[in-house]
């Protein structure tokens, strides 16, 4: 399968906005019209060119090498393909992505995923704050697809989420699911402070305990083992994440909230 | 043909166009996923008289299932496509959603769909919840032991019924051991079930009878104790006859399970296999006996 490849000439200290590095642009492009897209590279308009070097023609496979930290946008509102990320990378990666695969092997910035609809979002590093959210003033965040962050995460992932699934391998920050409307958060590691708070429905899942609590607006239910959960945790665990046979076969504690909303969400802590 | 000196006779079984759907049942441990798939497929041996075919495929391994418990596969066959959704709703909502600790997933990827979960969530009454996970949206129903876990859609196959062979044995003992032996033998075969009580049917019918009332009657030419007043098929020496029906997600498999069963019923005390057929009039789909070796 072909595949371009984008290596950073040398770090840059002002952001790139590079939307059009996604496999929906660059497919039937020559590697010369690729090295031609437009970027904006602080107020300024320049060509994708000026920044990296690039080899091969336009694929839906997309690998990119360098210290991304202040490239801003890659991947927004791709539909098919897959882009590798051999680094670090800036704000709004995969940000409202329909379809596809992104993978990074480092750090990425706020907004990762943010309003994604649809596709899988890889982040063996740690990832900013608002994962998976939404914009300010939008009411809606993440609508479907996937995301798994390997390390930590910032504080409001998930937030507004309406669905698709959001895997943190390590801590996620405060206000996890805050104003959630549907959807699932798996926190394999310590749930920040307040989860859940606004949220209508959808399931907060805390395998790793919790760092504060809850909220007093939830509501202890009962304690069970929920049986769509072992499908979800088998299928993670299919993927390489770190699942165990107790966080399977042991008890959660569910909780209901939250009820200054409808209160029809809930946050099941393990153990 | 004769296998192990029983004779094989140059016929065949009528099989008919039917619609499959597969069920994968779980629960806490193997013997309530059992349970709970003896209860939804019984009373579920000929969709004449129950509306659907129904039997037990096999048994699945907890790293086979969906949720990774112990879980039971169940086939269910229907004449007509509108009428599986309608079984199911009933079979499942009485026969699984009742049983403790179970969960009900899809089995099969069909060309058509029908909503089952998407039917059953309304006993949730409002607390139903939906979750979606790789472009599966199952539904958790709060029950009173916990909660109830279903697929929102099944998956529906074109499938083939009516597969038969009669086994005629010199005495009932002789004649039920053998049939005993094919059935079991038929269970190791995927895709395929034997719907009739521990996969034998004694009755077999033949269309028509002299009531008005009724459009199938017992077959006549079969019946042992008949021999002397009607036109006979039993051969001298046949004191009782018995037949396994198979249903199978494809001709391939109702062939297969036909031929593992025949070649297991051919024991001492058995005079002959022979195949229930309507003179090909009536169904798509013919299994010559001894094409089934070819």
């Amino acid at each position: 399968m072909s595949r371009t490849l984008l290596t950073l000439r040398e770090s840059v200290t002002l952001p790139v906005e590079a939307e059009v590095i996604s496999p929906d642009c660059f497919h039937g492009l020559s590697e010369m019209q690729v090295a031609t897209l437009p970027v904006v590279f602080g107020r300024r308009q320049r060509q994708l060119g000026d920044f990296f070097k690039v080899d091969g023609d336009g694929a839906d496979e997309i690998v990119i090498e360098g210290n991304l930290s202040h490239v801003k946008r890659i991947g927004q509102g791709m539909t098919r393909g897959r882009i590798d990320i051999l680094g670090d990378v800036g704000m709004h990666l995969g940000c409202m992505m329909r379809g596809g695969e992104i993978s990074v092997q480092g750090d990425v910035g706020p907004w990762a995923g943010a309003k994604m609809s649809g596709g899988k979002l890889w982040v063996h590093g740690s990832a900013g704050a608002m994962l998976g959210g939404p914009y300010t003033g939008e009411t809606r965040g993440m609508r479907g697809g996937m995301i798994v962050v390997e390390g930590n995460v910032g504080p409001r992932a998930g937030e507004r989420m309406r669905r698709g699934l959001v895997v943190i391998q390590g801590n996620a920050g405060e206000l996890a699911g805050a104003r959630m409307i549907a959807g699932s958060i798996i926190v394999l590691g310590e749930l920040g402070a307040r989860p859940g708070a606004g949220m209508k429905r959808g399931t907060i899942v805390a395998l790793g305990g919790l760092e504060d609590g809850l909220l007093p607006t939830f509501h202890f239910a009962c304690s069970y083992q929920p049986t769509f959960l072992r499908t979800y945790l088998r299928r993670l665990e299919g993927m390489g994440l770190p699942i165990s046979p107790s966080h399977i076969e042991t008890d959660y504690r569910r909780y209901a909230g939250d009820v200054n909303t409808i209160g029809k969400g809930e946050i099941l802590v393990h153990g | 043909m004769r296998i192990d000196g029983v004779d094989i006779e140059d016929t065949f079984a009528e099989g008919f166009k039917m619609w499959g759907s597969r069920l994968l049942i779980t629960a806490a441990n193997a013997q309530w996923a059992r349970t709970c798939a003896q209860i939804t497929t019984g009373f579920a041996t000929s969709v004449i008289g129950c509306g659907c075919e129904a039997g037990i495929e096999r048994e699945l391994r907890p790293e086979e299932t969906p949720d990774g418990r112990p879980g039971v596969s169940v086939l269910f066959f229907v004449s007509s496509s509108k009428t599986m959704e309608k079984q199911l709703v009933l079979r499942v909502g009485q026969g699984v959603m009742t049983c403790p600790t179970t969960a009900c997933f899809n089995g099969l990827a069909g060309e058509k769909e029908m909503k089952l979960g998407g039917s059953l969530r309304y006993f949730g009454d409002g607390f139903q919840i939906s979750k979606l996970f790789e472009g599966r949206r199952m539904w958790r129903i709060p029950v009173m032991e916990g909660e109830f876990v279903i697929d929102e859609t099944f998956g529906m196959a074109r499938a083939v019924g009516g597969g038969n062979f009669l086994v005629l044995g010199e005495s009932v003992a002789a004649t039920l051991a053998a049939t005993e032996a094919a059935v079991t033998a038929m269970q190791a075969v995927p895709e395929v079930i034997l719907p009739f009580p521990g996969g034998i049917v004694r009755s077999g019918s033949k269309v028509g009878s002299k009531y008005k009332f009724l459009s199938a009657s017992t077959n006549t030419a079969y019946c042992p104790t008949l021999r002397a007043q009607v036109d006979s098929a039993l051969p001298a020496g046949v004191n009782s006859v018995l037949e396994v029906v198979i249903d199978g997600l494809s001709e391939e498999a109702v062939a297969e399970a036909m031929r593992v069963g025949i070649e297991a019923a051919c024991q001492k005390g058995i005079v002959r296999i022979s195949a229930g057929n309507f003179g090909g009039e009536l169904g798509q789909f013919q299994f010559h006996l001894e094409e089934l070796w070819a």
